[in-house]
């Protein structure tokens, strides 16, 4: 039985569509606070961050990660804390969340990449649960009440982000700065290794590559890069809750990567844009959201593999 | 507010500075925000909207020339889309005064983005007595009860008529801690004893062990310290297990009269539990009974939905004396200074701390040959004076009541 | 009385009692996942949903048809399993040629429209179901009072599951169900038509499935989220068993069942998460789970 690979439009190098799409994203995101209300586009930016991070396991090194909630949610916990507790600075507070992300992802990692595939999936999902439960229970992560109003800070201890404009233009440069990061480490010679791997496993050990120390320094720095996400979003909505830590969340960010495009750069970002907007748009139909979604899984699963973004890449014979 | 210059297209920009009429953007907007579809939906939901309706109509809102809107939002239980849904109520569409919110964690976070925005906050749905105490706001009055004079009432009362021994079942997290926390303190200081307790998973299915162990712990009363299904589940299962059979009691310290409902009177019996309001205590509560419940597929008014009702009754008058809606800090100034009075909740008067304060009520759900038909589910054992039923002002440690 | 670690023995074994009726829901729902697994390569992210579906039915059933509940172990697991044959009809016979990841995330998505559209109709607070009249009351065992339902829930569980397991294992039917997981060509070639096979095998797993959810209904009452959260319990134990036997599914289901038991006794704080901890300690030491071969 031959088997189509997860992702379908992987990049070999950086092309000239990708430095296009990249500037059209940047006038978006600048342009974007004029006509959408910037609580709800900063929230988009977390989770197009969250979905990049994400797609860097899926879409490059082939691994399907169930439980990425586990190192967003616990980094906004660790973040809200952080500002609220110890007083840290906004750049501090962020920086520990994404520790906190590096860190869990090192301990879940060594777990999880014992073994491949649907196992793998499996796994990190019942990691994430048990840390799920562990946040429930958790004193410091005030259960069910979450860690509330967590003070945004001065950034450097200079700009006050209770400002909109300025937390805005923050959470922008913190996007696109880890944005860039995943584009250099896939184009990187690392970023080749991690694709070789997802292509053949057994062909790059053949090759004289450990692989498993790939597979776990990549593991690691997406997990770090969903704790940037999340940590975040714990200072723009000055709130950690369950909600983040929970594996509807694990799914969800499955849902955007897939809907925008696996293995493309700007599909997670798109993605993203498309399911918060869908939430916050279906709002007042709280219930049927979850029912919308899991539609859209199984028609993107059924006729739509390649997502938004690998089908308009595939219409214009272009890489994005 | 002030600070959203840099985004001069934002909608944000246009409820500031502006001279405005007698109320800002020409009506008054309720939101009401609550579970639609989870766990709460009966004890609020679409029931708690309907109940702000009928206050506005009942006020006349309409005779004395004021516009009030009322819209209804389902938060799903979780913090972060209830704040989301805030936030956006008040900057986009100019919501003057969120009501309801059942689930501490949503209220807990709605508390204080409606502080730092200045618009009015009705609690009815949450149980957290911090949302009084130390976390209490100028702009927030919690309306219906609180776990305090919930652990009061059932604790105080079971104590003095000889439930002396204790054994605690509880939820494990903050809330089933401080439910925990404050029953046994009563029971304690009614000369009852604490034998033993056991945290359970939060939400749990299988309750069978914990209860298992509640029953060797041979103590005469089971204290249920948690909530919702996780109350409903344990209720079943000691009922399975043969426990209030074997001579124990069973005292959900958080339940609700739609909880009966679902559990069935052959299940709930002997139950014992305080509630500020019970739709047959008196002709009033029937005639709004009889009025609410075929608007509500049947479910008849609880506590929650009075509250709603009686808040935003008193809201309302506190409006028509300032008349102005645009100074949350002030409106709620006023209500706190005109004493409450109305249908549903009689007389009584909302503290410094945003304490509403009123009596409560001890009921003893009846046997299946004591109820006359659907929803007559109660015996009322006891009513605690508006004086004894909340948490003592200087003991909640909220700074508002200092100055 | 004897005590160990200062409980007293009695009071343990009606603990360990338990921790076996809680341990037959797993080893059922991971009995029905190794069955789907072992013959379509699909772990299924539905079954959750579709042991919600039991339960659901079993209800429909009581309450419309006038179905008593033991009409109900029989007819809501084959409608279940109908709606099974379904979804393997309509959406998994596309993926089959693909990554098996799409598998997972297919009966994802349906577990979500399932679990969705069950929750807007039925709100999630749960719906209750009356335990049989012949099953009500129970025995006085001395160290505990047993359930009647209980004690049936164990007995049902262990026979399905031995059927089960002697129906694959030791009988020619089951011996063209494991050829055809290793080789389906040459088994086609027999003349056996294996794409009915296979959907019979998805239905079969998803009958055990909504069976589970048939015998939770009187305990547990009927609950639209009752299988959301249940499901990852279930995939860790099907991690910790290894997807390697059949029996082996079975004996984890039970283990894992009773040192959850024991937990609650000890250590109640931790009884949710132990057979995560489990897991990963299983995970160091035997990658391949307990009953597993390597790959």
């Amino acid at each position: 039985m031959k088997q189509e690979k997860f992702a379908i439009a992987g990049l070999q190098t950086r092309s000239r569509s990708e430095a296009i799409g990249f500037v059209l994203m940047v006038a978006f995101v600048a342009a974007a606070p004029l006509f959408i209300y910037p609580v709800l586009m900063m929230k988009i930016l977390c989770f197009a961050l969250f979905a990049c991070a994400f797609n860097l396991l899926i879409g490059y090194v082939g691994l399907l990660s169930f439980g990425h909630a586990l190192f967003f949610g616990w980094a906004s916990y660790v973040s809200a804390y952080a500002a609220k507790v110890w007083g840290f600075t906004p750049e501090l507070a962020i920086i520990a969340g994404t520790l906190a992300g590096a860190g869990l992802g090192l301990v879940a990692g060594l777990v999880a990449i014992r073994r491949q595939g649907i196992y793998f999936a499996m796994i990190t999902l019942a990691l994430a649960q048990m840390m799920y439960f562990f946040a429930v229970q958790a004193p410091f992560t005030g259960g069910e009440d979450g860690i509330q109003a967590v003070p945004r800070g001065k950034l450097f201890g200079l700009i006050d982000l209770a400002d909109q404009t300025a937390m805005y233009v923050t959470v922008a440069a913190i996007f696109l700065g880890g944005f860039l990061l995943i584009s250099r480490i896939i184009h990187s010679p690392f970023g080749e290794v991690l694709k070789a791997i997802r292509e053949n496993e057994a062909r790059a050990v053949s090759l004289g590559y450990k692989t498993e120390r790939y597979k776990l320094l990549a593991f690691v720095l997406s997990a770090a890069l969903a704790g940037t996400a999340g940590a975040t979003k714990a200072l723009i909505l000055q709130l950690a809750s369950l909600t983040d830590v929970h594996w509807s969340m694990s799914g969800e960010v499955v849902l955007m990567t897939l809907v925008g495009g696996l293995g493309t750069v700007f599909g997670p970002v798109v993605g993203a844009y498309v399911i918060i907007g869908m939430q916050n748009y279906l709002a007042q139909f709280g219930q049927w959201v979850t029912v919308i979604q899991g539609v859209i899984f199984v028609v993107c699963v059924l006729l739509f593999r390649r997502g938004i973004v690998g089908e308009l890449a595939a219409l214009l014979r272009i890489r994005l | 507010m002030k600070r959203v210059i840099g985004f001069a297209a934002v909608a944000l920009a246009l409820s500031c500075g502006s001279v405005q009429a007698q109320w800002s953007d020409g009506v008054i907007k309720i939101g009401v925000m609550n579970d639609m579809s989870g766990t709460y939906a009966d004890l609020s939901g679409p029931g708690s909207v309907l109940a702000a309706r009928m206050a506005v109509e009942d006020f006349g809102a309409e005779k004395k020339g004021m516009k009030v809107e009322i819209l209804g939002a389902d938060h799903q239980n979780k913090p972060d889309v209830g704040s989301n849904v805030v936030r956006t109520w008040i900057d986009v569409d100019k919501v003057d005064v969120i009501v309801d919110v059942p689930t501490s964690s949503v209220a807990l976070a709605v508390n204080e983005i409606v502080r730092e925005k200045n618009k009015v906050f009705l609690i009815s749905g949450a149980a957290a007595s911090n949302l009084t105490g130390d976390k209490c706001s100028p702009n927030t009055v919690h309306w219906t009860y609180d776990t305090w004079s919930l652990a009061n009432g059932t604790g105080n009362a079971i104590v003095k008529t000889g439930g002396k021994n204790w054994f605690f079942l509880t939820a494990d997290y903050a809330f089933g801690h401080a439910l925990e926390r404050d029953t046994a303190a009563v029971v304690e200081k009614n000369g009852g004893k604490v034998v033993g307790k056991v945290r359970h998973p939060f939400p749990g299915t299988d309750f069978s062990s914990f209860l298992l162990q509640a029953q060797a712990s041979k103590a005469q009363i089971i204290g249920l310290a948690n909530a919702g299904s996780d109350t409903i589940n344990s209720i079943k299962q000691a009922s399975e297990f043969g426990i209030v059979k074997g001579g124990q009691n069973l005292a959900a310290l958080l339940a609700f009269i739609t909880d009966v409902h679902a559990l069935g009177l052959p299940t709930a019996q002997g139950l014992i539990m305080t509630e500020a309001w019970y739709w047959d205590l008196n002709d009033n509560n029937r005639e709004f009974a009889k009025k609410f419940a075929p608007q509500n597929k049947g479910v008849h008014p609880t506590m929650v939905h009075a509250g709603v009702y009686s808040a935003v009754m008193h809201y309302l008058k506190a409006l028509e004396a300032l008349k102005s809606d645009a100074d949350g800090k002030a409106v709620v100034e006023k209500m706190k200074s005109i004493p409450t009075e109305d249908k549903l909740f009689g007389k009584g008067e909302i503290r410094a701390d945003g304490r509403h304060i009123h009596p409560m009520y001890l009921f003893e759900v009846k046997k299946p040959a004591e109820s006359k038909g659907a929803w007559d589910y109660y015996k009322l054992r006891a009513t605690i004076p508006a004086n004894e039923a909340f948490r003592p002002l200087k003991d909640g440690g909220c700074p508002l009541v200092k100055s | 009385m004897i005590e160990i670690f200062g409980i007293p023995s009695q009071a343990l074994f009606g603990q360990l009692l338990l921790g076996l009726i809680n341990g037959s829901f797993y080893a059922l729902l991971s009995l029905g996942l190794a069955v789907i697994f072992g013959l379509l390569n699909i772990i299924n992210f539905t079954h959750g949903a579709q042991y919600m579906m039991g339960a659901f039915a079993a209800f429909f059933l009581l309450n419309y048809l006038g179905l008593n509940y033991w009409l109900a172990l029989i007819v809501a697991p084959a409608i279940v399993a109908a709606t099974g044959a379904i979804i393997e009809r309509l959406f998994l016979r596309h993926l089959y040629h693909l990554d098996h990841l799409y598998g997972l995330l297919l009966t994802f998505g349906l577990a979500l429209i399932i679990q969705g559209l069950f929750r807007n109709q039925f709100g999630s607070s749960g719906i209750p179901y009356p335990i049989p009249e012949a099953l009500r009351g129970g025995q006085n065992l001395g160290f505990m009072f047993l359930p009647n339902y209980r004690a049936w829930v164990i007995v049902l569980s262990l026979t399905v599951c031995i059927a089960t397991w002697f129906v694959i294992e030791r009988t020619r039917l089951g011996a063209y169900l494991r050829a055809a997981t290793e080789n389906p060509t040459l088994v086609r070639a027999f003349g056996i038509n294996v794409p009915r096979m296979i959907t019979l095998t998805y239905a079969f797993g998803v009958g055990l499935a909504a069976l589970a959810g048939v015998m939770a209904a009187p305990i547990y009452s009927v609950n639209p989220l009752m299988g959301a959260d249940l499901i990852i319990v279930v995939f860790a134990v099907v991690v910790i068993g290894g997807m390697g036997s059949i029996m082996g599914a079975i004996v984890t289901g039970f283990m894992l069942g009773i040192v959850e038991g024991l937990t609650k006794v000890f250590f109640p704080e931790a009884s949710n998460t132990v057979i995560f901890v489990i897991m990963v300690i299983v995970l160091l030491i035997r990658p391949a789970g307990l009953f597993g071969r390597t790959a």
